[in-house]
């Protein structure tokens, strides 16, 4: 009979703690949402050996069990549920043999809640090269658990993991640190008041401004007694329970942990001090910028073709091969051309993690932070907003929750609103396509026009982010004191497996859940196109082939007339029409109306809406592009020209139109009042950006 | 002794009382407690932030910070 045990994986950020669980799971993981909340719950499963097998829960990063943000909470919710179905059997504290001290404060703290906890000492191919050397009996001694090295970068020691996980039994539970060596009669009093619970855990549940089950605060159930002492008393405990602990550690650790400095090779200074030089850092930041914003352009546009071509032969090939009829049709016209639109994004938002996932790797992303920091917070922002800032170039979701490591909660705020003006990737298709239609194929000094206005629109972005900060920086008025403690880790070569696991999760789940969107919206429009009421649109073919007007054109000719009278007359038409009066001042018609109308649901659409309705009772298979430099206004001057092209542009660089986005931002600010605020506001923005410039150019 | 953010640059000190109040309890679990050795390794323009070496943690904190930490040269 096989066994199935649950496993819990913590430890501090940048300790190699999700090599390990990509190390034990592979691809046998999946990411979603505790419930409630956006924190990122990662879980794999992994055969420890023939009769047993793991459940892996990858835990997010904290530096100990004194939560100080939403992602930190989750960790000790979980620790002081039992009833909970991810309460593990057994606990991995992952540490970094060279922070092993920091490391252990965690492990301290975790093995005095009694769980069977494992330690394991991740890098140890870094200990030679760092002079360091651990007596590894003699600590598991002192520490009274078991230890495994481990270094995921050489993949030798997994198995190890995996025979002493199975042996979780044997692991001593024993707690490290006494309660009562921190303040004799405050611990005394709670022992007295609850006899028979672990100091330690009540301590958590008085001290955790977190949100525990029914469970355990019924087993506190006066515990209101313990918080009457001050705040500020309660810190000095929590203080000196820290400094009691580095005791204990540092007592341990000088028994057992050297470091001979003189065989240290210091990568670290080398590379620091160019990186943040206070020149070259700032040049260097903005050369790497440059270049992944280029590469992303250069690298993405032969898929991108090569996509975009293969949909219409598919098209076509179905459209040959099956009979005619609705349903071909719809499949022809609304499901393909929709897909189409949701694939077509995959080798950007691919390079966009790709790049982005590399950077934090690394460790360069937090010298960004240390970098920017001061130059941000004059508009209100802080210097860990850059990793927002930057990842909202692929997408604002994450990056909205990217915000989360920020303390100060009006630098957080603030960071959220702005983020979604940064050009994310589904704004890339609807830009690449209006440029190549309106910004002509040449070069300047070698430099094409067609790059040039792309880095343009991202810098508009980034322009109008600072731009609004620093607007609301001066509305909201809050005495909150900001704290800003970033940890300076090591440089690491990036894990290729690391990055590869991001890049393909973060792909797969805009696939599945932009897609989802994207191709209800197709099949919603094709329908809405396909039908209409009343007699203009069912009889569409008499009253064309009777207008006088159009006595002596072509059979051909006719059709294209049928067809564009149909679609006027269908339910998308009169929606389309209807909105026209309020955007022919920024240069659009009613077909781009429509498009714009979906695009509220995701800004992706753009493209596939303009597809759907451009191939709707269209029998010619086109692409996408040759479709849209195809449609003239009445005066017979093409549609999309340099003024309106602009103009879409801006709208589309400007207005909030992400339902996804506004739900994380009602999830994070916890309610609408943001988020709408938001909307509204960048909405308006967008539509005044887009009219001025259009009533300039045109 | 004096405040943290008047070191210069590559000093050395340590640290001799740190006002807990104003300080958030994760600079301390990362080890700026008193008796830990702190040197001062790079700045950001205008001094801020400065990224310090706090016994064995690398990190960056803001001067208003370091004004709550009191420190000893001992280089």
């Amino acid at each position: 009979m096989i066994k199935t045990i649950n496993i819990a994986l913590i430890g501090n950020p940048n300790t190699g703690k999700t090599s390990v669980f990509n190390a034990l799971t592979g691809l046998n993981q999946k990411v979603g949402n505790y419930p409630g909340i956006t924190v990122e719950k990662k879980q794999g499963t992994c055969k420890l050996n023939r009769t047993t097998k793991a459940r892996i829960l990858d835990l997010p990063g904290t530096y100990s069990l004194n939560a100080s943000s939403m992602d930190e909470s989750v960790v000790i919710e979980l620790l002081l549920n039992k009833n909970d179905l991810d309460f593990p059997d057994v606990v991995v504290v992952v540490t970094d043999v060279e922070n092993l001290k920091r490391n252990l404060l965690l492990f301290t703290q975790i093995k005095d809640l009694q769980i069977p906890t494992v330690l394991v000492i991740n890098m140890s191919d870094q200990m030679k090269r760092k002079g360091i050397s651990i007596d590894i009996e003699l600590l598991e001694k002192q520490l009274n658990t078991n230890i495994v090295l481990i270094s995921t970068r050489e993949k030798t020691d997994i198995d190890s993991l995996k025979e002493t996980l199975v042996n979780y039994r044997s692991i001593p539970t024993s707690p490290i640190l006494d309660p009562l060596t921190i303040d004799e009669t405050y611990f005394q009093s709670l022992k007295r008041a609850f006899p028979n619970q672990s100091l330690y855990k009540l301590w958590l549940v008085i001290t955790q401004d977190v949100n525990f089950t029914k469970l355990e605060r019924q087993k506190v159930p006066d515990s209101a007694d313990f918080k009457t002492q001050s705040q500020s008393y309660l810190k000095k405990l929590q203080q000196r329970e820290t400094i009691k602990r580095y005791q204990i550690i540092n007592k341990i650790l000088k028994e057992t942990y050297r470091v001979n400095k003189g065989e240290a090779t210091d990568l670290r200074s080398r590379l620091d001090n160019i990186l943040i030089h206070k020149f070259w850092g700032y040049v260097i930041f903005f050369i790497i910028l440059l270049s992944i914003f280029q590469a992303i352009f250069d690298w993405s546009s032969i898929p991108m073709e090569l996509i975009d071509s293969t949909f219409v032969q598919l098209s076509e090939a179905v459209n040959n091969y099956l009979p005619p009829g609705v349903l071909t049709n719809l499949i022809t016209e609304g499901v393909i051309p929709g897909l189409g639109g949701i694939v077509i994004f995959i080798p950007q938002i691919a390079f966009l993690f790709l790049f982005i996932s590399i950077l934090e790797e690394t460790g360069y992303m937090s010298r960004v932070v240390f970098l920017m920091d001061r130059g941000l917070r004059r508009y209100g922002l802080n210097g860990k907003s850059v990793i927002p800032l930057i990842s909202g170039t692929a997408c604002a979701i994450p990056a909205v929750m990217a915000t989360r490591n920020i303390e100060s909660w009006k630098e957080r705020l603030i960071t959220i609103l702005v983020v979604p003006f940064t050009t994310c990737s589904a704004r890339l298709p609807v830009y690449l396509i209006l440029i190549s239609l309106v910004i002509p194929n040449q070069r300047f000094l070698g430099i094409s026009y067609q790059g040039l206005t792309l880095m343009g629109l991202y810098f508009l972005g980034f322009l109008m982010a600072i731009v609004s900060a620093s607007l609301m920086n001066k509305i909201l008025k809050t005495s909150t004191k900001s704290y800003f403690v970033v940890e300076m880790p090591n440089y690491k070569l990036p894990l290729l497996k690391n990055v590869g696991m991001t890049v393909w999760e973060k792909t797969r789940a805009f696939v599945v859940e932009a897609g989802r969107i994207i191709l209800a919206i197709s099949i919603l429009l094709w329908v809405m196109a396909s039908y209409g009421p009343g007699e203009n649109f069912s009889n569409a073919e008499d009253i064309v082939k009777t207008n006088t007007a159009y006595g002596n054109i072509s059979a051909d000719e006719l059709e294209v007339k049928i067809a564009s009278y149909r679609l006027e007359h269908s339910y998308i038409g009169i929606l389309g029409k209807s909105i026209e009066p309020a955007i022919a001042p920024l240069g659009y018609d009613w077909k781009i109306g429509i498009a714009l109308i979906s695009s509220f649901a995701a800004r992706e659409v753009f493209v596939g809406t303009l597809a759907t309705i451009y191939s709707v009772g269209n029998d010619s298979q086109e692409t996408i592009k040759n479709k849209m430099s195809a449609e003239i206004r009445p005066d017979g001057s093409p549609l999309f020209n340099l003024a309106s092209g602009i103009s879409l542009m801006l709208f589309y660089a400007f207005a909030m139109q992400c339902m996804s986005t506004l739900a994380i931002v009602k999830k994070e600010t916890n309610g609408w009042k943001w988020p709408l605020i938001q909307l509204v506001a960048m909405t308006l923005i967008a539509y005044f950006a887009a009219l001025i410039v259009y009533q300039i150019l045109k | 002794m004096i405040s943290l953010d008047k070191l210069a640059l590559g000093e050395t000190a340590i640290i001799e009382s740190i006002e807990t109040d104003f300080l958030p309890l994760k600079l301390i679990e990362m080890g700026c407690l008193p008796g830990n050795e702190v040197s001062l390794l790079y700045l950001a323009p205008f001094r801020d932030p400065m990224y310090l070496k706090i016994d064995e943690a690398h990190l960056a904190i803001r001067i208003e910070a370091a004004k709550y930490i009191m420190v000893k040269l001992i280089s």
